[in-house]
């Protein structure tokens, strides 16, 4: 081994996670109203708020599998205080089984009237009916007898005087902690995380390169896999950034040297970018929309300590505060060396 | 990325047809080619900018304000001092009733950190508004700073926020947020060994590509839209409302398109300004923060302290974990109360531990006040939790996974904070990681569940 060689040294480390849903500790409501139009669109209005993580596609989805239409029928309204109904905010991992548990209702009464409408169109019984997912609604086991969803909307305003309309509901009760016990409960379900990760620290330098994250993630139920997966990619990245890079203030608790731009305020770049490889599973919440978990947030949490492990394991120190930068790797790879001459 | 299915099999529906599918993001097309509005591309005739003056102190009197040569600057519309808010002390998480009010929109005879809004100025222009910024005159007497969280709860440390009157959040008359369960104390008697480790994190910025901020425009009928980046339209509405003394139903807030929020656009600092600037101006007024505002003056991340005593047996069972726990909130509380308590209830991490002992503090310091941020109340303590299992597995010479395998929480555990677990899947998400990463594990933990099947 040459001495370039000799100087990186690699170790493995892992970390397992739950995370709770909600912030039940406050009180948890939101809520939903549905509306077909006469286009045969249905309208899902709401005062909830997407970050960028994609909260709308995730509520037209959940719409659309409750009434059993296109996806691409669903406009999601969003969000006006004076039209959308009150929604505690986008926090907390809450979003997708708040939000989507008040859809669910809302979507289940105006399906409800939609296939009242049909039934006296079809000459059927409502309960004979069922809606094929592709914008008909059709009598169970005859698919012959069937009319668009679109047709019924239409009928059921000029026709029978009918809203094809629902509202929506979730809350939870709010919990309130006992001040001697801090017996709670502060919020539903819990979903999972494990992260292995390898690195490469320079003995020289003190610098760690995250080789790669594995991880596994128990979610309840992926509604959208593929924006499953991209919160799990940029979950990670942030994780590996909070666990090396990031901070505000780099001398905490001393104030000075704070970074105003991203300039100073340190992230991994492309080429600082580990691999990524990830498995999900899937236990349902027997509370969530389809039995859907929130795991925004969690997936931020596994990478760090998993990172911090491997670096003890690769060089044999323990950095216990964040971030863990060269200069607190360096000094502890020195000390080590101290202790070890002596 | 790879579904593994044959965990929980029996416990799924399949066969819907929109969810669980891969379907193209709605908005996609628009955040990719810029079509997407956000607040900012809104423009409207007239607006007027908003600026602060901020305190260069981390802790100081403010013994005179002059704003007479800022009034008379080119561009300026209006400058605003803490009169001229109606209910100028307030605290966020009024609305689930935690108190007490403590944080002023603008400073009335104290800064409490380094960047504390004293006086707004609006005009015509954001440069114009930053060219008055500069002109306004601020005495202050300097007073001793506290910036560590032990320190500010040593007796005779300076006094933070007069409105607390000691340098923690006090809940329900405790000073601090206890979890108890079983003994630790009697526990660590008989363990066989005791391991006390201490871990400490620093503020992070939420990094948005957006930064805060929002419009206020005068609507019809006397009543004023906000079109903001917030995460909770509702909240931001009503603590405006009372800031602003106003009935709720003046107030209407548009948003929902937000380019990254990570916690930090749950409080409520911009907007109550802009509308009240608004208000007294009947123009536009915009105000938003710049990278620098972001990363210095708005809610970073809580820094922690954590202190984990653990009584461990030979075999890998941990019989007693107490945790003391040391949240900074800043100067002020906005919703680290509320995280504090969530971070209580996280311990003992996702383990079953039969005694459990935690003291959560929320601390008061000279600093940028913290708030909510993904993970909130649970990133650093899964950080300490999970280094804390890796040092325990080497102290007993044992796998950090086969140890959590023996401590993982399971179906019917209770767990510290008084709930019966159900739903847990830590074992099979270990199991699979370790599959996905060849991590060598016993067949006697690859055959374990959740369920309550063998370990």
């Amino acid at each position: 081994m040459s001495a370039v060689q000799a100087t990186k040294v690699r170790g493995r480390g892992v970390a397992a996670v739950n995370y709770p849903t909600g912030m039940n500790l406050g009180g948890d409501p939101s809520q939903a109203l549905v509306h077909a139009t006469t286009t045969g669109n249905f309208v899902v209005t709401l005062s909830s708020v997407d970050l960028g993580q994609g909260l709308k596609t995730v509520m037209a989805q959940i719409c659309a599998e409750t009434i059993g239409v296109p996806i691409d029928t669903i406009i999601v309204d969003t969000a006006d205080t004076d039209t959308g109904p009150h929604c505690m905010g986008t926090f907390a991992s809450r979003g997708t089984h708040r939000i989507g548990n008040a859809i669910i209702m809302a979507a289940k009464e105006a399906r409800q009237v939609l296939l009242e409408v049909a039934a006296e169109e079809l000459e059927a019984d409502a309960s004979d009916l069922e809606t094929d997912g592709k914008g008909n609604i059709q009598v169970k086991g005859a698919p012959a007898r069937s009319m668009p969803v679109f047709q019924a909307a239409l009928a059921a305003h000029f026709k029978h005087g009918r809203t094809v309309s629902g509202r929506g509901m979730f809350m939870l009760k709010r919990s309130y902690p006992v001040p001697e016990t801090g017996h709670m409960r502060p919020s539903t379900c819990y979903a999972h995380a494990c992260t292995v990760a390898e690195v490469e620290v320079d003995t020289e330098t003190g610098e760690v390169a995250v080789l790669s994250l594995k991880s596994a993630y128990e979610v309840g139920r992926a509604l959208n896999p593929k924006m499953v997966e991209q919160q799990i990619i940029g979950g990670a990245w942030m994780g590996m950034s909070h666990a090396l890079y990031e901070t505000t203030e780099p001398y905490y608790p001393d104030r000075s040297h704070g970074p105003v731009d991203f300039n100073e305020y340190l992230m991994p770049g492309p080429g600082d970018l580990p691999e990524f490889q990830a498995v999900v599973l899937e236990r349902p919440s027997d509370d969530g929309p389809f039995g859907a978990k929130g795991v925004g947030e969690m997936t931020a949490n596994s990478p760090i300590p998993a990172i911090a492990n491997a670096i003890y394991d690769a060089v044999g120190v323990r950095v216990d505060s964040l971030p863990i930068t060269p200069e607190k790797v360096l000094r502890g790879i020195l000390a080590n060396k101290a202790a070890g001459a002596h | 990325m790879e579904h593994v299915k044959e965990f929980f099999a029996g416990e799924r529906d399949e066969g819907h047809q929109a969810v669980s599918v891969s379907s193209k993001r709605t908005d996609i097309d628009g955040h990719v080619t810029g079509r997407t509005q956000f607040y900012a591309d809104r423009a409207f005739a007239g607006m007027l900018h908003l600026k602060v003056v901020r305190s260069p102190h981390h802790h100081a009197r403010i013994l005179s304000v002059d704003t007479s040569e800022a009034e008379k600057a080119p561009g300026v519309v209006r400058v605003l001092t803490h009169k001229d808010v109606p209910k100028n002390v307030y605290t966020i998480l009024c609305l689930i009733q935690v108190e007490p009010d403590d944080e002023p929109c603008l400073a009335v005879d104290k800064v409490r950190y380094r960047g504390e809004p004293i006086v707004a100025i609006v005009a015509e222009s954001e440069a114009a508004a930053q060219a008055a910024v500069a002109k306004v005159k601020v005495e202050y007497q300097e007073l001793p700073p506290v910036f560590d969280v032990e320190e500010a709860l040593q007796p005779g440390a300076p006094l933070v926020n007069e409105y607390h009157g000691q340098n923690y959040f006090k809940y329900e008359g405790h000073h601090c947020r206890r979890v108890r369960f079983g003994d630790v104390e009697k526990a660590f008697a008989t363990a066989d060994h005791v391991i006390e480790e201490r871990y400490q994190s620093s503020p992070i910025e939420h990094a948005p590509t957006e930064t805060t901020g929002c419009i206020v425009v005068p609507g019809d009928n006397g009543r004023y839209v906000c079109h903001s980046n917030t995460q909770a339209l509702f909240f931001t509405l009503d603590n405006a409302g009372l800031i602003l003394a106003t009935p709720f139903q003046k107030l209407r807030l548009i948003g929902g398109t937000v380019g990254g929020g990570f916690g930090g656009k749950v409080d409520v600092i911009v907007e109550p300004l802009a509308f009240l600037s608004s208000m007294l101006t009947s123009r536009p007024v915009k105000y938003a923060y710049s990278r620098e505002e972001e990363m210095q003056v708005s809610s970073p991340r809580a820094a922690e302290r954590i202190v984990i005593k653990d009584g461990v047996m030979k075999d890998g069972r941990i019989v007693a974990r107490k945790i003391t726990l040391y949240v900074d909130a800043g100067a002020y509380s906005r919703h680290t109360p509320y995280g504090t308590t969530k971070a209580a209830a996280h311990m003992p991490g996702p383990y079953s531990i039969p005694n459990v002992h935690v003291d959560a503090h929320c601390v008061y310091t000279n600093r940028t006040p913290s708030s909510a941020m993904r993970g909130f109340g649970v990133t650093i303590g899964d950080f300490a939790l999970e280094v804390q299992m890796d040092k325990i597995a080497r102290l007993i010479g044992m796998d950090p996974l086969e140890l959590r395998f023996i401590n993982a929480y399971r179906d019917g555990d209770m767990k510290a904070h008084g709930e019966v677990a159900h739903g847990a899947a830590l074992i099979e998400t270990m199991q699979a990681a370790a599959e996905l990463a060849n991590w060598p594990v016993s067949a006697e933990s690859m055959r374990a569940s959740s369920d309550g099947g063998a370990a």
